[in-house]
């Protein structure tokens, strides 16, 4: 283990369909004043910043470059780095490893997407394999709906356990000022909305948002002297496995476990229920919230649904998943794993306004990649 | 300083890129070029076995992740197999490799071709969802012109 390192600023902008009244790099500035404002820092002391978003929503290349006067760059070390949807995820792991590594005290993530400057569907596509598998794609959309007919299949869950998951999201977002979606829905509401890939009705599926997000971390010396409630990183893991989108094991999710055990095995959870006290999980999909709850063992193959029908996982249940409203709420793909992260760190510093979930010591992020990437933090209100 | 700016302006502007084709011309190898000629010459579809672990690769290619070993050792795996998983796409979007609206109804799926331990993703000739089940069994329809890419395969059918 490095240098240890806490979370100990967020900032993140208004969230919408179509942000046409700020351009990319307004819309970064937007979120980079507020999380120098929220830990009141100065952009002086900020050592280093990581930037990302998926290149081909907006046709920008080298944001890194492009956006220096909004993100606060000029002049200083700025690496961008991109996973498609997991991006954000990979930004928050980045900046923990350029704290950990000890080389710079206080760094900035930056997520951003502009989805409404493009066709999402068009340009999430060009991750799948151009000449093997792109036809037949399905969008973002396709390989989780196919995920969800198959678990319907082998474990008898319904259409309706995952709108369950959708009400539960969007209704949560109620709550958070900053969600793009926010509109009281019923399951009756779920099933009603038009299919979009089948079993995925269109209130089952995350929209698509314009919005960035600033997440700061800094270093054991200087996170106290930020705040007096840092949210300490204690774990985080990436895994990737991918060639093609037919080569996944989608009855043992080998990506998304090994994530979840190796932050697991560092941060001595053994009890994801018990243990954690709060989880901001990249859940694209409500089918996602059923199926891959069993393979962070909350429960054996296929219990997904029982937990789901009981409210286990509603704000005023056992563990509560997404008091932010989720992916399912608000969707600027670069941004949204940066999202969860800053969520998870609101909840463990005790500044989630009404979307706070009591007292939290553990919090959970992850991050997901349409080819099946999973990233996965731990925040702590202890020191690792 | 935003809400000045913004009191300057009846409208906001918006500038597109226009409709400039940008076209890739992409390579196949020493793997997936025999793969598309299988189906070009011989209406069969093609994977690969890794030596190390046994497991066998659909489309092939010559690194077994897993093992980080070459492969060598080719498997005719024929036309036949079983639905691993599907969807009905009923959201028309823009294809990249078009520029056009996708045709729905469309119904995308996972075969487990016999013999192949990956799937390969195609299309089946079936859009009623109520109609298509996990597992069935399924064969590849080959069109009559074939010029040596994933469409010389029309369509999977269900047997």
């Amino acid at each position: 283990m490095g240098t240890r390192t806490a979370i100990v600023g967020v900032g993140q902008t208004h969230h919408t369909s179509k942000r046409k009244d700020v351009n990319g790099q307004e819309l970064i500035s937007e979120a980079v004043k507020r999380a120098l404002q929220d830990a009141a820092l100065e952009l002086k002391d900020i050592d280093a910043i990581v930037i990302g978003n998926m290149d081909h929503f907006e046709a920008i290349n080298n944001v890194d470059c492009w956006s220096i006067d909004g993100s606060g760059a000029f002049m200083k070390p700025i690496m961008k780095v991109t996973t498609g949807g997991s991006t954000g995820g990979t930004l928050g792991s980045c900046a923990y490893y350029h704290v950990a590594s000890g080389l710079f005290d206080v760094v900035m993530a930056i997520g951003w997407e502009k989805n409404s400057e493009s066709d999402t569907q068009a340009a999430i596509s060009t991750c799948a394999d151009p000449i093997v598998e792109r036809d037949f794609f399905g969008g973002a959309i396709g390989p989780n709906a196919a995920e969800y007919a198959m678990y319907m299949e082998q474990f008898g869950a319904t259409q309706e356990d995952a709108a369950l998951v959708a009400v539960r999201d969007h209704n949560n977002a109620l709550r958070n000022p900053h969600a793009h979606l926010r509109k009281f829905i019923t399951v009756e509401d779920v099933m009603k909305s038009p299919v979009l890939c089948w079993p995925i009705k269109l209130l089952d599926s995350c929209p698509r948002s314009d919005g960035a997000c600033a997440v700061i971390y800094a270093s054991e010396t200087t996170a106290p002297k930020i705040t007096p409630n840092p949210a300490w990183v204690h774990a985080t893991a990436v895994s990737h496995d991918y060639v093609y989108f037919g080569d996944y094991d989608w009855e043992m999710m080998p990506t998304l476990r090994t994530t979840v055990d190796r932050v697991y095995g560092r941060a001595g959870i053994t009890d994801p229920l018990k243990d954690v006290d709060v989880m901001e999980l990249y859940l694209p999909f409500s089918t996602c919230g059923v199926v891959w709850m069993d393979h962070m063992h909350m429960c054996s193959l296929g219990d997904a649904p029982k937990l789901i029908r009981k409210g286990v996982f509603d704000m005023n249940g056992e563990l509560p998943i997404n008091p932010s409203g989720g992916v399912l709420s608000t969707n600027p793909i670069g941004a949204t794993g940066l999202i969860r992260l800053g969520e998870a760190a609101l909840q463990v510093m005790g500044r989630a306004g009404e979307r706070q979930v009591g007292d939290v010591r553990t919090a959970l992020a992850t991050a997901f990649g349409s080819c099946y990437w999973f990233e996965a933090t731990v925040l702590r209100s202890t020191k690792p | 300083m935003k809400d000045q700016a913004a009191n300057r302006q009846d409208e906001l502007l918006e500038i597109s890129s226009g409709k400039a084709e940008h076209v890739y011309y992409w390579h196949c190898g020493h793997y997936i070029s025999p793969f598309f000629m299988g189906l070009r010459d011989k209406k069969t579809i093609l994977g690969i076995r890794c030596s190390h672990c046994g497991r066998v690769y659909v489309p092939p290619r010559e690194v077994c992740g897993r093992c980080f070993k070459t492969m060598h050792d080719w498997v005719d795996l024929g036309s036949e197999g079983s639905i691993y998983a599907f969807t009905v796409v009923k959201l028309p979007y823009i294809d990249p490799n078009t520029g056009k609206p996708i045709k729905v109804p469309r119904t995308d799926i996972y075969v487990k071709l016999d013999g192949a331990d990956t799937c390969l993703m195609h299309w089946l000739d079936e859009s009623d969802e109520t109609k298509i089940t996990v597992g069935a069994r399924v064969r590849a329809v080959f069109k009559e012109q074939r010029r040596g890419t994933i469409h010389d395969i029309e369509c999977f059918t269900q047997i």
